[in-house]
């Protein structure tokens, strides 16, 4: 007799591929010679190129099952919905532009080791199952197995004490908050006997509107926090600008877009599944959340200095105009939620692209100061990243500003006009920021040029996040259509 | 010519325009030769189509015309959807008119990235010809904010003096209007579940909503038309952008705001608009009696003629809310004739510009000795500034009197001010710089006025004599719209007193 039913592996396939795609790479890598820089450098190049493979391999298979339908599978704890293959297709992306730009840079700071690649494979892994979890638990390990790989590429650069100061504050401040979601998570354990996402639902929608357990309140205020923390929101969002400043650069172009889409997707189904009952009570602390990050993601970053902080800045202020959506709480919040977050993801490499770009006579530099007379000395990156921050100001007809449209629209409809004024207000204050740059790129006089040679893929990358960020008004049915049909899974279609 | 989708030809040639102009490579000189060259070529066979649909415009009927309607986005039910009316229509042509005369002024002025620049004017006239064709709320705000991106280049890039601080100023200031104005298309489109304006313009909304909805379009509207007192950022921007910038700035940009009101706020928030006529009258004759004023004390000659803008944009936010037919017709004319003169006066004063690169006033002085084909072009645009018999400053103003008379004698007295106080200014500004004894050695070897620059005034020339001896082509065009739209406003009115007859 078998001990238990043995469950189907269908619906976790891209899970199960990547994980031991990761683990064979890491045995490809341990393997090669391992002598000069050069065979060092050539190893972690072969490498990097079979995990963008196994990302692209990934990708087919999420977009391969997904026709299938939904299923769940490991006893209900993994499920598969349009709502699940939507952002696992954001995140393989985003980590697949996360390697391609990576290599550039790794090899002209002489860190170019393979085990970047598989350590990125490890946290998509991570993340691919957080965004499938649909219990407690299932949640936990997905969020640990992320955290534990991206503790690691944060302070890749062993040698530079601000990478290691970014790794370790980094760990301490996400074990913290990583404790505070598992302490809320047994708090609701206790009070509803339940881990699971579903019975939890079902536990509180017979509660029939009446007042839950105060106890039961606080466990989600902690899980609440703990998630916070997760897609750096304010008040939890202290880490972010010294990691993002600290981190290599292709390190924080990967915090910035693939954890953070695949905590917004945990944050929402966990709010929106089980204690989706229970809006009443966790709405105003997403709203407080949402407004304080834009609100701080708006005015911190007018005085930034480093390019790399003040888009840590802008990320938590992106942050907030997103959780607006959540706060919102309904199928268009959600929809709105999704449609922002894929122009963020694109928006965002192409930001950071344009960072690894800036190198005067062979070494990074990440002051703002530096991309002085841009336009003159390399006119299409400053045309791209002209693009880029038009976009994130919001300003149409660029992508940003359909991001923000069908936001506001959400909570327009929902009736919290306070939240959608604050939100347009803080977007104008945060042009101001923005076009600092652009101000900076073409109307101010070059002090040192930036090096013009810029490296094959970051090129390809850049033109490509330029172009979709620049044509996203042309064609935006797919995304919209794909994004509606997701949020309608989430909501029980 | 109902096959070809004309309107969107007209609105996106000048980026196919841009999108060539960036592919242009080479030598410098030869980059920028071709850049012009195409910039102009674009730009003149844009006006030429738009002729097209002058031509063709049926005057007979308040419908829009034209209309072009295609799937956008159907998730949320938002079209692509173009088409003009008699109140769109002209605004088109002058947005037309004003880009090839932009791109010859700046021939020889502007020598440093002259590709970025023409791509920057062509993409502007997309989205200003885009801006008034627009049938749907969203499609309308995107030509409504892009216009931004490329102005705020223009001022920042090829600008003179505190060019960053005017550009951040212009930009941060009219986004600000426009995101309240955002938020007031959201709540209409959920409030009625269309952003369609035609199926819009049918609608009522509740009164209290309306109140909300008008004010909400007010600051967006206010800022760019612009009303005292957001007016500031104007002078700034004016002075500090390069010659064909403020000529656009001027020309098409501020009726932006204008055009809003009669497209929005009178038609769809009629209720709302008639309740806050007083506040509209005050701020309008306070804008002309104290703009006026501060005209009169400036000593920049692109400074002096800002302050004149916004104190005949006043004009137009009166007669916009005389809800007469000559006041609002007056409104539309003023609009036109404003974008014409104003346009050729800030030419006008970047001939001299880029003879001496100095806009003071006291740099000049008797320039009718050496310049006579300039101070005679200047005197036409001066006098038309003014609003003499004959030219077509006159037809707008006398209009916009007219109606306002019949709404209210104070508002038509105080504004008539304006009238005289407009020939105050300009007339001292052309003593000052075109009469006198001719005492400067800088002066003593300018030259007058090139044949690229006549080529440049004479259209000019002749709209401002055409338009002033006889305006019935251009007041066909707009009557049965403007009466169309009148129509809707007495409904308004008359619901509302019979509301307030039955104790409502």
């Amino acid at each position: 007799m078998p001990l238990a039913e043995v469950p189907s592996f269908i619906p976790a396939m891209p899970e199960i591929f990547l994980a031991l795609a990761a683990m064979g790479l890491l045995m490809v890598g341990v393997f090669q010679k391992d002598g000069d820089v050069a065979e060092v450098t050539r190893a972690s190049r072969m490498v990097s190129r079979l995990g963008l493979v196994a990302l692209v391999l990934t990708l087919l298979l999420v977009t391969t099952i997904a026709v299938r339908g939904p299923a769940q599978s490991f006893g209900g704890m993994f499920v598969l919905d349009d709502f699940a293959v939507f952002f696992k297709v954001l995140v393989l992306i985003a980590s697949g532009l996360s390697i391609v730009i990576a290599q550039d840079y790794m090899e002209s700071q002489q860190i170019a080791r393979f085990e970047y690649s598989v350590l990125i494979l490890l946290a998509t892994v991570g993340m691919l199952m957080m965004i499938s979890a649909n219990d407690l638990i299932a949640l936990y390990l997905g969020l640990e197995m992320q955290s534990l790989a991206l503790y690691v590429v944060a302070s890749f650069q062993r040698d530079d004490a601000h990478s290691a100061e970014a790794g370790l504050k980094y760990f301490v401040l996400g074990a913290l908050a990583s404790g505070m979601l598992l302490y809320g998570s047994s708090l609701v354990y206790g009070y509803s006997g339940t881990t699971s996402f579903e019975a939890l639902a079902t536990t509180f929608t017979q509660l029939h509107g009446e007042a839950p357990p105060v106890g039961l309140v606080v466990g989600i205020v902690f899980i609440l926090a703990g998630l916070a923390f997760k897609v750096s929101a304010v008040p939890f969002h202290m880490w972010t600008p010294d990691v993002y400043e600290g981190a290599p650069t292709p390190v924080t172009a990967f915090f910035s877009v693939a954890p953070k889409l695949a905590a917004i997707a945990l944050f929402i189904r966990v709010m929106v599944g089980p204690f989706g009952d229970l809006v009443a009570q966790w709405q105003q602390i997403v709203v407080f959340i949402s407004i304080a990050s834009m609100v701080l993601g708006a005015f911190a970053a007018i005085g930034q200095e480093n390019i790399k902080r003040l888009m840590a800045y802008s990320s938590i202020g992106h942050v907030g105009y997103a959780l607006i959506g959540l706060a919102v709480g309904n199928e268009a919040g959600v929809r709105g939620v999704l449609i922002y977050m894929t122009i963020y993801l694109f928006m965002n490499v192409g930001v950071f692209t344009c960072i690894l770009c800036m190198r005067r006579r062979e070494h990074m530099v990440v002051g703002i100061s530096d991309l002085a007379g841009l336009s003159k000395s390399n006119p299409l990156m400053a045309l791209a990243l002209a693009i880029f921050m038009f976009s994130m100001s919001g300003i149409p007809p660029l992508a940003g500003f359909f991001g923000k449209l069908y936001i506001f629209l959400a909570a327009v409809e929902s009736g919290l006009y306070g939240l959608a004024i604050i939100g347009l207000l803080a977007s104008v204050v945060a042009a101001y920021y923005y076009l600092r740059i652009v101000k900076i790129m073409y109307f101010d006089e070059p002090v040192e040029p930036i090096d013009r040679a810029i490296g094959r893929d970051l090129r390809l990358v850049m033109l490509g996040t330029g172009v979709l960020v620049a044509l996203f008004f042309l064609f935006p049915q797919p995304v919209l259509s794909s994004a509606a049909s997701a949020a309608a899974s989430l909501f029980g279609g | 010519m109902s096959h070809l989708p004309l309107l969107s030809l007209i609105t996106f040639l000048p980026l196919v325009g841009a999108v060539f102009i960036l592919t242009i490579r080479g030598e410098p000189d030869v980059v920028a030769r071709n850049a012009r060259n195409v910039a102009l070529l674009t730009s003149v066979t844009t006006f030429l189509l738009s002729l097209g649909v002058w031509f063709n415009f049926d005057t007979s009927t308040s419908a829009f015309q034209f209309q072009e309607r295609a799937e956008w986005m159907p998730t949320f039910d938002i079209a692509y959807h173009l088409g003009v009316d008699g109140i769109s229509m002209l605004f088109v042509l002058l947005s037309t008119l004003l880009t090839p005369i932009c791109v010859l002024a700046s021939w020889e002025s502007i020598t440093e990235r002259v590709k970025e620049y023409m791509i920057a004017f062509l993409v502007m006239e997309t989205m200003m010809v885009g801006m008034f064709c627009a049938l749907d709320l969203v499609v309308f705000y995107i030509f409504f904010e892009g216009v931004l991106i490329p102005m705020f280049l223009i001022i920042g890039v090829w600008g003179g003096g505190r060019r960053v601080y005017s550009a951040f100023k212009f930009f941060l200031y009219t986004l600000a209007g426009s995101v309240l104005m955002l938020l007031a298309i959201l709540t209409m489109y959920f409030t009625t579940g269309t952003t369609d304006i035609p199926a819009l313009l049918n609608y009522d909304f509740p009164t209290g909503l309306q109140t909300w909805l008008w004010l909400a379009f007010l600051a967006s509207f206010a800022v760019k038309v612009p009303m005292w007192p957001v007016h500031t950022w104007l002078p700034d921007a004016h002075v500090d952008a390069p010659t064909a910038g403020s000529v656009i700035l001027a020309g098409v940009l501020l009726k932006f705001g204008g055009y809003g009101f009669l497209r929005f706020s009178l038609p769809m928030f009629p209720e709302a608009s008639i309740e806050f006529t007083p506040l509209i009258y005050s701020l309008s004759i306070i804008a002309v009696i104290y703009t006026s004023l501060v005209a009169l004390a400036q000593e920049d000659m692109k400074k002096l003629i800002a302050y004149s803008s916004v104190a005949h944009m006043g004009f137009v936010t009166v007669g916009t809310f005389t809800m007469t037919v000559q006041g609002i017709e007056g409104a539309i004319y003023q609009m036109l004739s404003h974008g014409v003169v104003s346009a050729a006066l800030f030419l006008i004063v970047g001939v001299v510009y880029d003879r001496l690169h100095s806009r003071e006033i006291a740099t000049y002085g008797g320039l009718v000795h050496r310049m006579p084909a300039y101070s005679l072009a200047f005197m036409i645009f001066m006098l038309a500034s003014v609003g003499l018999p004959g030219t077509s400053g006159f037809v707008g103003e006398f209009l916009v009197l007219v109606g306002a008379f019949q709404a209210n004698t104070w508002v038509a007295a105080l504004t008539a001010t304006g009238v005289i106080l407009g020939a105050v200014y300009m007339l001292y500004l052309y003593r000052r710089v075109i009469f006198g004894a001719l005492t400067k050695d800088s002066l003593k070897r300018i030259r007058d006025l090139s044949p690229r620059e006549i080529a440049v005034f004479a259209p000019l020339v002749v709209l401002v004599f055409w338009m002033g001896l006889y305006p019935a082509p251009f007041l066909e065009v707009m009557h049965v719209s403007v009466s169309n739209l009148l129509e809707r406003v007495e409904t308004a009115r008359a619901s509302m007193e019979t509301a307030v007859v039955l104790g409502r």
